[in-house]
């Protein structure tokens, strides 16, 4: 009798004590990103009340918008198993030839070629991490400096400045507005939906999840791997291209390293939004959760009289945050045994 | 019996996952000495119960004994250390590192200050691999060795601990037969030093040669548990899917059409060379040979994946070459790829896309996927394959390995292909679903296709071929009719012994 009712017992406390620790584990690794969201937010709002004003909302947005843009395509790389840094780099370069070329042959033709110089530069990088299978992280590292020369190159090393900036429509992209919503978040918006509709419902985001998830099985199922790799460097070049005009557009002057850095909150933003970094999964829809968490992230730290500078710092301590929750939600647990 | 305390023993072990109910009170226990069998269909619940026990999932309700104490395993090194091994149904090793790291993964031998003692651990794992008579030493990287080999490498896992019961998750699913008898032997000693064994396994055959006891789950639930020796094939059969089956040799054939693939004198480097042969429509044409006999390079070159040194190929007559995948599938070939996990699928993506995914450029509504017509593919080849998943939402890295195997089959007879070649088709599926897929391949063959079956299975082999290519070391030795083979001079080709016209 006391024999039975004892393990009766143990049975029900070791069930206890191993399920609820699990299951706080899971959930806390699943939900953490959200949960600590939501206590930046209180606690910002509590600091400072302005946070949650319809203008600053409006203002992060804006500003998150050039971040956004280069997100959704680095969102395809990062599904299709690769790794983009050279973004920030690339967005310079096209800020840079979209303002001199404006002076030299209007912005009307400018804009275009703009556009065409810059997929050169994602054709390039396509071929050799899809044609010549180089690893994505080398190829795209190299990139970055290997632009960044280009484009110091190109400018001579000056600042790029529009001489007429009051006789010019060009600032429309980064300035003006539609219906009173500025044109940089409509252009977000747009890309987002264009670019989520492809990856979640044509055959080529098909084939973009399944070269990510596993690139033997994808050439088992004729898939072209080479080739669907190397438009995803095309579709995160048009991005960047995007993202350059709406920065010019709107200083309509810029330095040659505007760009400088901002790989990395690319980067973070896409892993916030849940992509994982060996590839196969994520959305566009979360891309654009984790790009607007990070923008508050930032904005609300500003807000509590953090330093412009310090913002670096803390992109990185969110990326460390969100890749080691990412891990821990496979694991099921925050704490690895392993030594 | 009675009087032979049981070294584990599962008490009415529940576990749900999203949507199924995978164990619906299980209970059995294994006797110290004892090989118990553990069957059942694909999806039954074999693998979740074992990994219950390995201390990968926490059951939602039961118990685990282990002699007189109530266990709970909180991971897999828990249950190590407990004495409970687990050899698991699909490889996982790190392929980058040797085969002594992986053996001791996360107990390396030590030295002061934390370093590994490389000469103690090579020492050990070498002494391991002797007792299992392979052919590669502590330091080769497994990602160099054959799939059997690599399977080897897990069963020599369970060999470095102080076992108390050892898990076979399918281990022969990708052995030969020499493999086969050396994993035999290994379980024989293990149990003379009173290991309490589970095997896990859909080949009957093995069952009754080497187990005790035999416990048949049937949709998590707990059937029923026999005495090997009190009972036969039928009545097993029977507890599992509750019908007979057919297990005769093929004797039927259908009408055939024109040769549909003819190769001449093809060959590929030292893989495999002078191979002829030619399939017509309506014929089913088998392949037996030993593992690494060059019949899945055969198939690799004809679906475009290998280039050949030498030879032609003939579609309907024509000769072509064959580029790439893309290649093959646009003129009419399937392969059904040998690694069901490396090769077949995306494991991270949902039931429907990947069986829809060669064809996802052929399934358009505009721009757009047409799903409709795609949930409508994959219902019609559920139904047919009669695959055990809640919905075609479901990730296929969280089905049952059996029902894996048939998503990858479901994907490839979807293309409606005019060659079907298939390799290892059966590779951990259950007996009453093999025999749907032996049928259905004579069903394909029925209405004109041309079918290619790769099997090392001799059984298979028999009994779905209408003609069978014998291969040794990367040549054809002989092709038999299904009225002249008999399984002895079936054997002495695939032996490379080439008298046996003369006998
Ligand atoms: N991680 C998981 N998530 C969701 N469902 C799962 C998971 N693991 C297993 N299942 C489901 O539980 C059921 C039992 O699966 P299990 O792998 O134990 O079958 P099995 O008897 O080993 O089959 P097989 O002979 O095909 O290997 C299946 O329906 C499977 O889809
Ligand atoms: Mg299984």
């Amino acid at each position: 009798m006391s024999d039975v009712s004892q393990r009766e017992g143990a049975k029900r406390e070791g069930k206890m004590s191993s399920l609820s620790r699990q299951q706080i584990g899971t959930v806390l690794a699943k939900q953490g990103i959200l949960i600590a969201f939501v206590i930046f937010i209180v606690a910002f709002t509590i600091a400072n009340p302005k946070f949650l004003s319809p203008d600053n909302l409006l203002s992060v947005v804006r500003s998150s918008a050039i971040i956004g843009v280069m997100a959704l395509g680095v969102t395809f790389v990062v599904i299709s198993g690769n790794l983009d840094l050279s973004v920030g780099s690339m967005m310079s370069f096209s800020t840079i030839v979209v303002l001199d070329l404006h002076d030299k042959i209007g912005p009307l033709l400018a804009i275009p070629t703009m556009f065409a110089m810059t997929l050169c530069l994602g054709a390039v990088i396509g071929f050799l991490v899809g044609y010549l299978k180089l690893n994505s992280l080398i190829v795209t590292l190299g990139m970055l400096s290997a632009i960044h020369g280009l484009t110091l190159t190109y400018s001579g090393g000056k600042n790029m400045d529009i001489a007429d900036k009051e006789g010019t429509w060009f600032g429309f992209f980064g300035q003006g507005d539609i219906l009173g919503i500025p044109v940089p978040i409509l252009l977000f918006i747009a890309l987002a939906a264009g670019l989520g509709m492809t990856l979640s419902r044509t055959p080529f985001g098909r084939k973009v999840y399944a070269v990510g998830g596993n690139g033997t099985a994808a050439t088992f199922s004729g898939i072209p791997r080479a080739r669907t790799v190397f438009y995803c460097y095309l579709i995160s070049a048009a991005c960047v291209a995007t993202a350059g005009l709406i920065q010019a557009s709107r200083s309509l002057g810029s330095q040659n390293t505007v760009g400088q850095g901002l790989e990395l909150e690319v980067l973070a933003a896409v892993i916030l939004g849940g992509a994982s970094l060996l590839g196969g999964s994520g959305t566009i829809f979360k891309t654009v959760i984790g790009v607007l968490i990070l923008g508050f992230i930032q904005n609300g730290l500003l807000l509590m009289g953090l330093q412009f500078y310090a913002q670096f710092v803390v992109t990185w301590i969110i990326i460390i945050l969100a890749v080691w929750l990412d891990i821990a939600a496979k694991r099921g647990k925050l704490w690895s045994s392993f030594a | 019996m009675t009087d032979v305390k049981p070294v584990l023993r599962l008490e009415g072990i529940v576990k749900t996952f999203p949507g199924v109910r995978a164990l619906d009170g299980l209970s059995f226990d294994v006797l110290p000495g004892e090989v118990h069998a553990l069957m059942g269909e694909n999806g039954a619940g074999k693998s979740t119960s074992m990994k219950v026990l390995g201390g990968i999932y926490q059951p939602d309700e039961g118990a685990i004994i282990m002699g007189d104490e109530q266990v709970v395993m909180n991971g897999p090194l828990e249950a190590k250390a407990k004495g409970i091994v687990f050899i698991h149904q699909e490889l996982s090793l790190a392929e980058e590192l040797s085969v002594a790291e992986n053996i001791y993964l996360g107990e390396l031998p030590r030295k002061s200050f934390g370093r590994v003692d490389w000469a103690l651990l090579y020492e050990r794992t070498d002494a391991i691999l002797k007792k299992l008579k392979v052919g590669f030493n502590a330091r080769t990287r497994v990602g160099d060795l054959s799939i059997a080999n690599q399977q080897m490498v897990e069963i020599a896992r369970a060999l470095t601990v102080d076992a108390k019961a050892v898990i076979f998750d399918e281990p022969t699913a990708s052995l030969t037969d020499a493999e086969k008898v050396v994993l035999f032997d290994v379980i024989a000693d293990l149990q003379a030093e009173g290991v309490g064994i589970i095997y896990i396994s859909h080949r009957m055959e093995e069952i009754f040669k080497i187990t005790d006891r035999i416990t048949v789950l049937r949709d998590g639930q707990y059937v029923g548990t026999v005495e090997t020796k009190n009972t036969d094939e039928e009545r097993v059969t029977q507890m599992m899917i509750g019908r007979k089956l057919d297990l005769s040799r093929n004797v039927s054939h259908h009408e055939l059409g024109n040769v549909a693939l003819e190769v001449r004198g093809l060959s590929c480097g030292k893989l495999y060379s002078d191979v002829s042969f030619e399939v017509r429509r309506g014929e089913v044409l088998g392949f037996y040979g030993l593992v690494g006999a060059g019949r899945t390079e055969i198939a690799e070159t004809l679906f475009g994946l290998r280039e050949p040194s030498a030879g032609q190929i003939l579609l309907d007559g024509e000769e072509v070459r064959i580029s790439s995948p893309a290649d093959a599938i646009a003129r009419g070939i399937s392969l059904v790829p040998e690694d069901r996990k490396g090769q077949g699928l995306v494991l991270g993506m949902n039931c429907r896309d990947n069986m829809t995914l060669p064809q996802v450029d052929d399934l358009k509504a505009g721009p757009f996927m047409a799903e409709g017509a795609e949930v409508a593919i994959f219902d019609q080849y559920r139904d047919k394959l009669d695959i055990r998943t809640p919905g075609w939402k479901q990730r296929v890295g969280n089905l049952s390995g059996g029902n894996q195997q048939k998503i990858v089959i479901g994907k490839w007879l979807s293309m409606h292909p005019n060659v079907l070649i298939v390799d290892e088709p059966t590779r951990g599926i259950d007996v009453g679903s093999k025999s749907e897929i032996h049928k259905l391949l004579r069903g394909l063959a029925a209405q004109g296709y041309a079918v290619i079956v790769i099997s090392s299975e001799m059984p298979e082999v028999l009994h779905v071929s209408d003609r069978i290519v014998a291969m040794y070391s990367g040549r054809v030795m002989r092709t038999f009719t299904s009225e002249e083979v008999t399984e002895d001079n079936l054997i002495q080709a695939i032996s490379g012994l080439t008298d046996d016209r003369a006998a």
